[in-house]
């Protein structure tokens, strides 16, 4: 077998890994390399070529395509190696990575330290249980994107999408350009799964129908989808049989959400969080194997490829520390645990050593709230506060903290409360 | 084209039939509508290679199930299909079912199954600690065994054309045509295929083609059977075959492992009129989950994976019939292979060629009759030396279309060439799993439909799901 050692290897080439590669060799790693099983670099961003990307990183509008490059200058003015067509089946405990390679066959990476950039896959039709037939045509919306941004293929005609995610809003309007009809958009909720940026100006710029609180029960069609059943749900998201209608349409969209890819993650031990679904870690992007790091997608997810830029280049810099034997020792931890109406924190645990810099929390709410007031404390005594107009689930938040103060054992936590 | 026997229906019955008589110096035919051979029963069904515990005795359908059993040690290793012996346990929860107990051994018995126990309560809670605490007891049937009843379907076929069948796909029977009290032939849409015997195995359409001959002294209707898949990496698992003690009402749901890992449950059963309705049910897979959750209480519909149904040929009147007639002395009737027809398959074969020779079939041994057949070669089943190896031989198996079942191209490229070429999304995907796992496709479906285009030289356009029709794309973007 091929063996190779290095400092840092990243597993994965999308904007995650791209980000953690180029911090790591900014922070002194010698050896970086990025294992992507894809035959090029740029993870989902290549198959987005819809602008939107890199308001909050670069200050301007780019395409994914064209984010995912800088970082991919960057990354090779910088020496960073790059390994394509390699898929990690395995993962140890102890850095070790059994891939696959399109040219050397297997091959044995042996690293001091590794980030998880795998990202995520769509939740598909069964997950969300639509009974019904089984027919061609029903697609989940980044499959549709792939085929239409990356093969050049049209789904079809007459499009029904479930779930108001954000790549679901983004393919309704694509389709639309391509000259499909999109009949119309269906959230099982009373609120919308992803931006409202993207409502805006991919359904209503558009006129593209959004049905709130309606949901798919059936599906019709032997050889090619030939319609489905809408119907309105009640408030226990059951529907009503006497809502239900017939809509004719040859393909269905899903876009109901992602889910991290972490079986990987999960073969090495690393410690996962039943919420997020993706690996805990420290504000170092650390997982509860010391040698691993994890960022992006894989990690939770994130709207906005710009969060997941600064927290993976977290993630670079300390997996390249850890290579480089130059973490401080640790002085004991505080957890983060989620208060009123919030889902989740990511990070999970703040790492407390010398180093002591501030930190920043992303979260998310269980529900939409307007006007709010959004307090962290810790041990119950607030150390940041500040108000919003709204929040909502499909809008990741964020605070920073200070930590100087804290001290091993404690609690953090963020609550989302009515603002007075 | 002439055969000395036309085989009708690619499914397990068909194909097992196929194959065997290929053990024969014969000219065999087997034509089907669909583009895949594996049926339409025989693909959608609960996998298990039944002992025939609980048939009525004294039918064929009891005969034919007990011989068939003991034949899939050899089959399976023969035709290299994944084939477990992992037994079955009927748990007795209520005070009915445990009453029960001692009558279903009796009608063991009586079909000539004689390896069948009482377990105790701590017993069956050791064997399956995931069962309901209130259990009091079972039965344990230790023959009771899981297959992949596609990859036996492939594998009866593949042999069968490796030993001289010709397969002839998406070809419709529309007829038979009879002189002077003789079938000669049949008319398909590919054309009239002159014959010197028929066999109907057309399962839930058996009664259509037995009505080109004038039989129609039975129907068949479809009693739909729906399941759920759990994913692998649930902690709800069972080691063994849960069977449901079937009271009067209702033969029941059961839980079960398969070949490949994942849990399967269900199916329902419900008769119904229309034989192309394998749609699923809100209701149907509610009470899937409420039923199976009476023996095995972790079951949760978060677990599952995919839905699917299958759509059992009911025959009325009910039962399994193999029937020869005076009149139509060349045609062979095979009809209500109802819910046991995986098992059934191995000895329906040999049971047709018997019948077949008493009427007059002329049948010489193929001496150079090979009964092995390969499957191949999995990647993800390789430890690290076959892996370098393969990789070595075939540069494509490196690479990794399907991440969740670990599916490489050099796999699906074999598949679109092996003997039955998978020429279709879902023949790869039941032949290799690909699509088959968390994602459902969702990331290698695209891959799939790219490397069949590029293998069969036609555009992405033309690739189907399944069926003629179930084409997967709309055209070019603009
Ligand atoms: C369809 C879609 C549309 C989006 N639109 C927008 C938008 O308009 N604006 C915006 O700001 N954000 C958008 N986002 C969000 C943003 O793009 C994602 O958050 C970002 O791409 C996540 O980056 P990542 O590197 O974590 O994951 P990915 O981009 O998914 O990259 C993961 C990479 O890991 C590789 N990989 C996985 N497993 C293995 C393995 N075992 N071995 C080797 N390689 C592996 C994959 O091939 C992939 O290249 C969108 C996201 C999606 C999915
Ligand atoms: C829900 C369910 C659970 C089951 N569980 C089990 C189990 O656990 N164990 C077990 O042993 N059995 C089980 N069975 C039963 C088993 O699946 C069937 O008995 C068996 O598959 C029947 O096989 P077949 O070859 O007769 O029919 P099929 O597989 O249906 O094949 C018939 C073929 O004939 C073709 N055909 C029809 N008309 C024409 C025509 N005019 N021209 C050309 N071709 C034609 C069809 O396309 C089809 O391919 C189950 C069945 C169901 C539905």
């Amino acid at each position: 077998m091929f063996d190779v050692k290095c400092d840092v290897a990243v597993i994965g080439g999308g904007p995650a890994g791209l980000s953690a590669a180029m911090a790591a060799k900014e922070s002194g790693a010698k050896n970086v390399m990025i294992l992507e099983r894809d035959k090029s670099m740029g993870g989902i961003l290549q198959q987005c070529i819809h602008p939107g990307f890199g308001l909050a990183y670069f200050n301007e509008e780019l395409t994914g395509p064209e984010y995912a490059s800088r970082f991919f200058e960057k990354d090779k003015s910088l020496g960073v190696s790059f390994v394509p067509n390699t898929m990690v089946l395995n993962m140890e405990k102890n850095g070790t990575l059994i891939c696959s390679n399109g040219e050397k066959g297997m091959m044995a990476v042996h690293a001091k330290s590794v980030v998880l950039a795998m990202g995520c896959r769509e939740r598909t039709r069964a997950q969300i249980q639509i009974p019904g037939t089984r027919p061609a045509g029903i697609y989940t919306a980044g499959t549709a994107q792939r085929l239409i941004n990356r093969q050049n293929e049209m789904v079809g005609k007459r499009i029904v999408i479930l779930g108001s995610g954000d790549i679901g809003m983004i393919m309704a309007r694509r389709l639309t350009l391509e000259g499909s009809k999109v009949v119309a958009v269906v959230e099982i909720m009373d609120y919308l799964a992803g931006l409202t940026r993207n409502k805006v100006q991919c359904l209503e710029d558009f006129s593209i129908p959004l049905y709130m609180s309606h949901t798919v029960t059936r599906i019709v069609g032997n050889n090619r989808v030939e319609g489905v059943y809408i119907a309105e749900v009640d408030e226990h998201m059951q529907s009503k049989k006497e809502s239900e209608v017939f809509v004719e349409c040859d393909t269905l969209l899903l876009s109901v959400g992602l889910i991290p890819e972490n079986e990987l993650t999960k073969a090495a031990e690393i410690a996962i969080n039943p919420v997020t679904n993706g690996p805990e870690v420290n504000q170092y992007q650390q997982t509860s194997v010391e040698s691993f790091f994890a960022c992006g997608n894989v990690v939770h997810v994130n709207d906005l490829v710009d969060h997941v830029s600064m927290e993976s280049e977290i993630a670079g810099t300390y997996a390249a520390k850890y290579a480089l034997g130059q973490i401080e020792p640790e002085e004991g931890f505080v957890g983060c645990t989620p208060g009123a109406n919030v889902r989740y924190i990511c990070p999970q645990k703040i790492r407390l050593d010398a180093e002591r810099k501030p930190v920043t929390l992303f979260f998310r709410a269980v529900r939409p709230q307007k006007n709010v007031r959004i307090i962290a404390s810790c041990n119950g005594s607030t150390i940041y506060e500040k108000k919003a107009f709204k929040v909502n689930p499909g809008e990741m938040e964020k605070v920073t903290v200070d930590v100087a103060g804290f001290t091993d054992g404690q609690q953090l936590t963020i609550r989302i409360e009515e603002a007075v | 084209m002439k055969a000395d026997v036309l085989v009708i229906g690619a499914g397990a019955v068909g194909c097992s039939i196929a194959r065997e008589l290929t053990r024969y110096n014969l000219n065999v035919i087997v034509v089907d509508k669909n583009p895949d051979v594996g049926g339409l029963a025989s693909k959608s069904n609960s996998a298990i290679i039944h002992t025939g515990y609980d048939a009525s005795p004294g039918t064929l359908e009891s005969e034919l199930v007990v011989a068939a059993n003991p034949m899939y040690d050899k089959i399976a290793s023969e035709l290299d299909v994944p084939f477990s012996r992992v037994g079955a346990i009927l748990p007795a929860i209520t005070d009915e079912q445990f009453e029960l107990l001692p009558t279903l051994k009796e009608k063991a018995f009586k079909n000539r199954v004689y390896d069948i126990e009482y377990l105790t309560k701590e017993k069956v809670l050791e064997m399956e600690p995931n069962m309901t605490p209130e259990v009091r007891g079972a039965l344990y049937i230790p023959r009771e065994s899981i297959i992949d009843p596609f990859l036996l379907v492939v594998g009866y076929a593949e042999n069968a054309v490796a030993n001289g069948a010709q397969f002839l796909l998406n070809t419709e029977v529309t007829g038979i045509e009879i002189k002077d009290g003789r079938i000669t032939g049949a008319n398909t849409t590919k054309g009239f295929i002159e014959a010197k015997f028929i066999v109907n195995a057309a399962g839930l359409f058996c009664d259509q083609i037995a009505s080109f001959v004038k039989k129609n002294d039975f129907f068949v209707n479809p009693r739909r059977g729906q399941f759920y898949i759990l994913d692998k990496n649930t902690n709800c698992k069972t080691n063994h075959i849960i069977l449901p003690i079937p009271t009067k009402l209702t033969k029941g749901k059961l839980m079960c492992p398969t070949t490949h890992g994942n849990m399967l449950i269900g199916p329902t059963a419900e008769d119904l009129e229309d034989k192309l309705d394998a749609s699923t049910t809100k209701e149907g897979l509610q009470s899937i989950v409420a039923d199976v959750k009476k023996m095995i209480p972790c079951v949760n519909m978060k677990d599952t994976i995919t839905q699917f149904a299958g759509l059992r040929p009911n025959r009325n009147p009910e039962g399994l019939h193999i029937d020869a007639y005076d009149d139509v002395p060349n045609f062979v009737n095979i009809s209500g292979v109802r819910s046991t027809g995986v098992t059934g398959s191995a000895a329906i074969g040999k049971y047709v060629i018997r019948l077949l020779q008493t009427m007059g079939m002329d049948a010489k041994p193929n001496l150079s009759f090979n009964p092995v057949r390969k499957s191949i070669p999995c990647f993800h089943e390789m430890d690290i030396h076959q892996k370098e190896e393969i990789i070595r031989e075939d540069k494509l198996y490196a690479h990794v279309v399907c991440r969740c079942e670990t599916i490489t191209e050099g796999e699906i490229v074999r598949a679109i060439h092996s003997p039955i070429p998978a020429k279709t999304v879902d023949a790869i995907k039941r032949r290799l799993r690909a699509g088959m796992g968390r994602c459902q496709g969702g990331f290698c479906g695209p891959k799939v439909i790219e490397i069949i285009a590029r293998e069969l030289g036609i555009p992405q356009e033309a690739v189907v799901k399944d069926r003629i029709g179930s084409n997967m794309l709309e055209g070019k973007a603009k």
